[in-house]
């Protein structure tokens, strides 16, 4: 795994919802050690190094194109580092570090049992697991995607061609179940069950895999500083020891860092 | 055109620069090396060990401010055996010099690191004594200059490479301190480590780390590192590298100018991950532009009147 510095191209930034925005840019690199995979992200970073915020901020990659070299990023508006994100228009640069991280093992996921693979995602914790349905897609093991949202979803048209099923739960009950993306999800079904949402959910989830026998792999967020494994910042402690959620993370087995009470 | 040599005589060693990578933020050094030349660099400290590692502290680890960080790592390392077997073979690649950065508890810790860190090779040791000392209570070696004193004169025993002393902001008088590391047998000093610093969640009312302090580091200490690198280079016969919030070229120049040998670069390094190499490009700007051809004829050159 290893991580590269460069100024990349904007090619453009729409709003996805209100305060959701997708911004695609120029990856050019052409090596194959660089080229990034579901379940990366990248530091991101618009503002100059005596500018605040004065951490970069890690955000996933949503898709990669490798024809056309372009890089989405699908990330939520939270505060001053996002804010200054969404200001980017094509033409722009920023700079970004990466890819980091380990990602997502698609090749052994496609391979789990028969196959019978579930993506379950909540919120901007689908943000990750566009390109992974297309990876696993493209491994023939076209995955069913299960996503909880507080109110009206978004984003979830890219995601039809690349999956058996799509499924949609909502708080409000805006859209689909009304509830929570696990009062929809049957663990019995599946082989593996990949999942990134905040903590709760992805507990949830853990906890209704567990009962079921199923393997549950999970996408977990830090705070971090370096994003490449240099300032033990995000370290999170698993069952196997700490780890460090940007370099050996952020994917891990549920179990190895939830407990099940 | 001038001829800009950045290089620097350091205990015997020869740097390509005097830009070297802090300790604690630059990991072993493998981390950087496909994102900027490191051969540039005068050296890397590595991560800060202790004799049998220990996992860090708990809850929140990182902390924005203006212009700083606030950090709550723990010393989180592998231990000194681990790294001699698996991270410094690795480092020793780099084309730059290797500082083994080690900290310890008790005195018996340090002196056992130390001999291990020797025998196995490295450049330089720079000795971090801002570790909690558990037979003083928790107060840390580096707060009184006889309880620093006390570690360093065990340590330079064993310590057959250049012994690099780093200093806490937090000693309780630090020309004192300077000089009892200097006695005691140090080759050098680095300072300043992290200044002690807190910071308190609205919401949960509560502090934000679990330790309730936590060290503040980046370019809102620089000044305040700068005096004390300039008090130090006063004190002590033996070179002073200095560090503390710096992020450009013209913040190294102002630590050399006021008479350290060298500079250490840490936080920058998440503003900016070629930051380092950068830092070397941006001196060897300004030396250029300024007619310096050395480092030798600026350095110290502030504190002339
Ligand atoms: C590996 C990784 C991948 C990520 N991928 C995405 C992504 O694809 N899309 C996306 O929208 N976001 C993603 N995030 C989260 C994103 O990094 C944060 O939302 C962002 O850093 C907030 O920065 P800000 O300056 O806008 O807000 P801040 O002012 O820093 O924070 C605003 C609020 O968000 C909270 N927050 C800040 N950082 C995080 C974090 N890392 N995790 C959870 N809460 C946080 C703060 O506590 C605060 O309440 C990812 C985080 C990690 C660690
Ligand atoms: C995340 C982090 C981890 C650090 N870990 C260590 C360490 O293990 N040992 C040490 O001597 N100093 C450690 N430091 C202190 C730095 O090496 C440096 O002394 C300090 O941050 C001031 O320099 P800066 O402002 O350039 O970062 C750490 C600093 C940070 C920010
Ligand atoms: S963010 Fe620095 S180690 Fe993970």
């Amino acid at each position: 795994m290893s991580a590269i510095n460069c100024k990349a191209k904007v090619i453009g930034q729409q709003a996805v919802a209100p305060d959701i925005r997708r911004l695609t840019v120029e990856w050019a690199d052409p090596r194959p050690e660089f080229r990034p995979h579901a379940g990366q992200f990248y530091m991101l970073r618009c503002w100059a190094a005596d500018e605040a915020p004065v951490l970069s901020r890690p955000i996933s990659v949503h898709d990669f194109d490798a024809a056309s070299h372009t890089l989405t990023f699908l990330y939520q508006v939270k505060g001053q580092g996002t804010e200054k994100l969404s200001a980017l228009k094509a033409g722009d640069t920023l700079s970004l570090t990466g890819p980091c991280g380990n990602g997502f093992d698609v090749a052994a996921a496609a391979k789990s049992g028969t196959g019978r693979v579930a993506v379950v995602g909540g919120g901007i914790g689908t943000a990750p697991l566009l390109l992974l349905c297309k990876e696993l897609a493209a491994a023939g093991a076209k995955p069913e995607l299960y996503v909880g949202f507080r109110d009206e979803p978004y984003g979830l048209e890219e995601f039809l061609p690349y999956c058996a099923a799509v499924s949609v739960a909502t708080d409000s009950g805006a859209v689909g179940y009304h509830g929570l993306v696990t009062g929809i999800l049957h663990p019995e079904n599946f082989d593996l069950i990949l999942a990134c949402g905040p903590n709760v959910m992805m507990k949830g989830v853990y906890k209704l895999c567990a009962e079921h026998n199923t393997p549950c792999i999970v996408s977990l967020e830090r705070k971090m500083a370096c994003g490449l494994g240099a300032c033990l910042g995000c370290t999170c402690m698993t069952k196997v020891g700490p780890r460090t959620v940007c370099k050996d993370g952020p994917v891990f087995a549920a179990e190895e860092v939830f407990d099940l009470d | 055109m001038t001829d800009v040599d950045l290089h620097v005589d350091l205990l015997g060693k020869r740097l390509a620069s005097p830009v070297i990578a802090a300790s604690g933020t630059f990991g072993f050094g493998p981390e950087y090396a496909d994102i900027q030349d490191l051969r540039v660099l005068g050296g890397i400290s590595g991560k800060g060990l202790t004799l049998n590692g220990q996992p860090g502290n708990p809850g929140e680890r990182l902390y924005e401010t203006p212009s700083g960080l606030m950090n709550s790592i723990g010393l989180q390392n592998p231990g000194v055996a681990h790294f001699i077997e698996h991270e410094l073979p690795a480092m020793k690649t780099l084309g730059t010099t290797v500082w083994a950065n080690l900290g310890g508890h008790t005195i018996e810790e340090n002196v056992e690191g130390v001999r291990m860190l020797c025998e196995a090779g490295i450049d330089f040791l720079e000795l971090n004594i801002s570790c909690p000392n558990v037979k003083q209570g928790g107060l840390a070696f580096g707060i009184r200059a006889v309880d620093a004193s006390e570690v360093v004169t065990a340590v330079r025993k064993v310590c057959t490479v250049p012994l690099v002393v780093k200093l806490s902001p937090q000693a309780e008088n630090l020309t004192e301190m300077c000089k009892a590391v200097e006695a005691a047998g140090a080759d050098g000093i680095s300072l300043c480590n992290t200044f002690q610093a807190c910071a308190i969640d609205l919401e949960r009312r509560k502090p934000v780390f679990a330790n309730t302090f936590a060290g503040l580091s980046g370019p809102a200490v620089r000044p305040i590192a700068l005096r004390m690198v300039w008090q130090a280079v006063g004190a002590v016969n033996i070179p002073v590298i200095g560090l503390g919030g710096i992020s450009t070229g013209k913040d190294a120049l102002e630590f050399i100018m006021a008479g350290a040998a060298a500079v250490q670069v840490g936080t920058a390094n998440f503003l900016d991950p070629c930051a380092c190499t950068r830092i070397v490009n941006e001196m060897a700007d300004w030396m250029q532009a300024h007619g310096v051809h050395s480092l030798d004829e600026i350095r110290g050159c502030a504190r002339n009147n």
